[in-house]
C-alpha cells in the first residue's frame, strides 16, 4: 500500500487526537515505528492493523474513523492542498460528482504508484446518485462519504448521504442533493496563489 | 465549396463557447469580436476595432508583420504570439480564412504560460473550454508540486537519518570518542598516505579493580572522566579512541618528536591518577602507555604499528604500571 494512505491516518490521528494516541495506536498495531513516510511503499496489512488499534483506542466504530478521516482530507486547515486538488473536479457540487470516476486516474498522473479506490457515479436523476468504491482494503465507502460532506459544505451545497453497505469488494454511498444553493461555501481561485495584485 | 465537404456556421455563442479565446478579424485587419476569456485578458474596449497586429506582436513562424496580407499567408499554421502591451502573456494559435473573403478567425490559447496567466488574470473553470487540457495541467502542475515537496522533505529527512547512522556506526556510545572501526579507518588512511603521526597505545591501570569495588555504574563514570581528560590533553586535530574496556588509542596528527610524545605521556598518566568521586566513593586508576611513531618505520604499516605500541604498553606494565615505554621495532 502506498504510504500516503497510511500517512493521512497518521497525521489525521496527530492532528485529531494528538501525538500520543497515535503513538499507542502504532503500539497496538505492532508497527515497531512511528513515522509512515508519503512516498514508500507498506505492506497492505498494517493499514488494517493501524485502523483496528485505532477502533480499540478510540473506542470508536472503526466506520465512523474512516468517515471523520474523510472529512479531515478534504477539510483540514494543514491538508489545502487535497482540498484544492478535489475543487479542480469542478465549479458545482454536481460538477465535483461526476468528475470523481477520474478521481483516481488524476491522481495516478502525478503519482504513478498511488493506488485510489476506484469510483463510479450513477446519476439517477432528481438529484439521486449512487456511488461505488471498489478498493481491496474494506471502508472506502466511509472515507468517501466523510469527504463528501466535507466537499458538499465546501460548496454551499446541502446533501444527504448513506452508506449503504458493501458486496464483494464494492460499497455504495447514496447521495441525495437537496439544495445546490444552500450556503455560500468556500471560495477557491484555480491559482494557488490567488490573482496578482 | 466541393461537395464532399460540409460548410459551417457558427452563430457568436456557440464560438464563445467552442473558444472562448476566438478573434474575428475584418479583411481590414481590424478585430471584429474576441471570445469571452480573451475580453478577461484585456477589456473589450481595448481589442474591438483595433488593428490585430497592433495589439498582438507576432513571434512565430514569422516576426515583422504588417498587414493584413502578411497576417493572411500564415493561415494554417501554427502560431505564436503576445501582447505588445504588459502583461504580454505569450499564446500559441491557429487561424484560419474565412470563406468568400469574409476575414479570419483565430483562436488562441495559453501553452506553457497558463500557470502564471491564471494567477495574473484569476482565471477560473468557466474561463476554460470543455476540451481544454488547461484544468487537468494545473491539477498535473499542483500535484506534481505537492509531490516534489514531499519527496524533498523525505531526502532531508534521509539524509539526517545516514548521518546520525554514520556517526552511531564510528562512535563509542558510552563515552563519545570514536570507536575501534573509526580509528582502523583513520590509521589505514594515515598509513595510506605516508602522513606522519605518533600513536600511543593506553590500558587503564586498576580500573578491574573500581568495576569489581564500586560497580558497573562507577566503571562507565570513571571511563567517561578519563575520555574527557584524553580529551582535554589533545589537540584538535588528533584522535581519541575506545577500542576495547579500557584500552584507547590516540594518533597525534604530524606529531613523532619521542620526548614530547613521552611528556604528553606522562601528563596523561598524572592526571589519570587523580581520585575521582562517584557518589560517596573515591576511585583510582592510572594509566600504562606504549608509544609509537611512523617516523620510526621504512614503510609504516598499520598492523605493525598498533602491535609494536602494544608490546611497550606490557613493557610499561611489566615496569610496574603508571608510565609509558617507547616502542623499539625490529629492523
Amino acid at each position: 500500500m502506498y504510504g500516503l494512505i497510511n500517512r493521512s491516518i497518521q497525521c489525521f490521528i496527530c492532528d485529531t487526537y494528538g501525538p500520543d494516541s497515535w503513538k499507542t495506536i502504532t503500539g497496538l498495531a505492532g508497527l515497531g515505528f512511528e513515522n509512515f513516510e508519503a512516498m514508500m511503499s507498506y505492506d497492505d496489512e498494517l493499514t488494517g492493523a493501524v485502523l483496528s488499534g485505532a477502533t480499540s483506542h478510540l473506542s470508536k466504530p472503526t466506520e465512523s474513523i474512516l468517515e471523520d478521516l474523510g472529512t479531515y482530507l478534504a477539510s483540514h486547515p494543514n491538508l489545502e492542498g487535497v482540498r484544492r486538488l478535489l475543487r479542480f473536479g469542478g465549479d458545482s457540487f454536481l460538477e465535483f460528482l461526476h468528475s470523481l470516476d477520474d478521481m483516481p486516474g488524476a491522481a495516478r498522473l502525478a503519482a504513478p504508484d498511488l493506488i485510489l479506490p476506484q469510483l463510479e457515479t450513477r446519476d439517477h436523476l432528481g438529484g439521486v446518485f449512487t456511488l461505488y468504491c471498489r478498493f481491496p482494503v474494506p471502508g472506502s465507502g466511509h472515507v468517501m462519504v466523510g469527504i463528501l460532506r466535507a466537499m458538499a459544505d465546501d460548496y454551499g451545497t446541502l446533501a444527504l448521504l448513506e452508506h449503504l453497505g458493501g458486496n464483494s469488494g464494492v460499497e455504495t454511498v447514496k447521495i441525495q442533493l437537496l439544495e445546490t444553493q444552500f450556503a455560500a461555501g468556500r471560495s477557491f481561485q484555480l491559482s494557488s496563489a490567488g490573482p496578482a495584485a | 465549396m466541393s461537395g464532399d465537404k460540409a460548410s459551417l456556421t457558427l452563430d457568436g455563442s456557440c464560438a464563445d463557447q467552442l473558444m472562448p479565446m476566438h478573434l474575428l478579424i475584418g479583411n481590414t485587419g481590424h478585430i471584429q469580436s474576441v471570445g469571452p476569456t480573451l475580453a478577461r485578458l484585456r477589456p473589450k474596449s481595448e481589442l474591438v476595432g483595433r488593428r490585430f497586429l497592433e495589439v498582438f506582436e507576432m513571434r512565430r513562424p514569422r516576426r515583422g508583420m504588417q498587414d493584413y496580407s502578411d497576417l493572411c499567408s500564415v493561415a494554417g499554421q501554427k502560431m505564436h504570439l503576445q501582447f505588445r502591451d504588459t502583461p504580454q502573456t505569450a499564446l500559441k494559435g491557429m487561424m484560419t480564412r474565412l470563406p468568400d473573403g469574409g476575414g479570419l478567425l483565430i483562436n488562441l490559447s495559453f501553452g506553457i504560460s497558463l500557470v502564471q496567466a491564471v494567477r495574473q488574470y484569476g482565471l477560473s473553470n468557466s474561463d476554460f473550454a470543455a476540451t481544454d487540457l488547461a484544468i487537468e495541467l494545473l491539477y498535473l502542475f499542483e500535484a506534481k508540486t505537492a509531490v516534489m515537496n514531499e519527496m524533498h522533505g523525505l531526502n532531508a529527512r534521509l539524509q539526517t537519518a545516514r548521518q546520525a547512522a554514520e556517526a552511531q556506526a564510528t562512535t563509542d556510545a558510552l563515552t563519545g570518542l570514536n570507536n575501534r572501526r573509526a580509528m582502523d579507518d583513520l590509521l589505514s588512511g594515515l598509513v595510506e598516505n605516508r602522513a606522519s603521526f605518533g600513536l600511543m597505545h593506553l590500558d587503564l591501570d586498576y580500573f578491574k579493580a573500581v568495576n569489581d569495588t564500586f560497580g558497573h555504574a562507577a566503571g562507565d563514570f570513571v571511563l567517561q572522566e578519563a575520555s574527557n581528560i584524553l580529551r582535554q590533553e589533545v589537540r584538535e586535530n588528533d584522535t581519541v579512541a575506545r577500542v576495547g574496556g579500557d584500552e584507547f588509542v590516540l594518533i597525534f596528527d604530524r606529531l613523532v618528536d619521542e620526548a614530547k610524545l613521552m611528556s604528553i605521556a606522562s601528563r596523561i598518566v598524572c592526571r589519570l591518577e587523580e581520585p575521582v568521586r562517584f557518589q560517596d566513593q573515591t576511585c583510582q586508576i592510572s594509566g600504562s602507555i606504549g608509544i609509537t611513531t611512523s617516523q620510526l618505520y621504512c614503510l609504516p604499516d598499520a598492523d605493525r604499528m598498533q602491535s609494536d605500541a602494544d608490546h611497550a604498553l606490557y613493557e610499561s606494565k611489566r615496569r610496574g604500571r603508571a608510565c609509558a615505554t617507547m616502542a623499539v621495532p625490529a629492523v
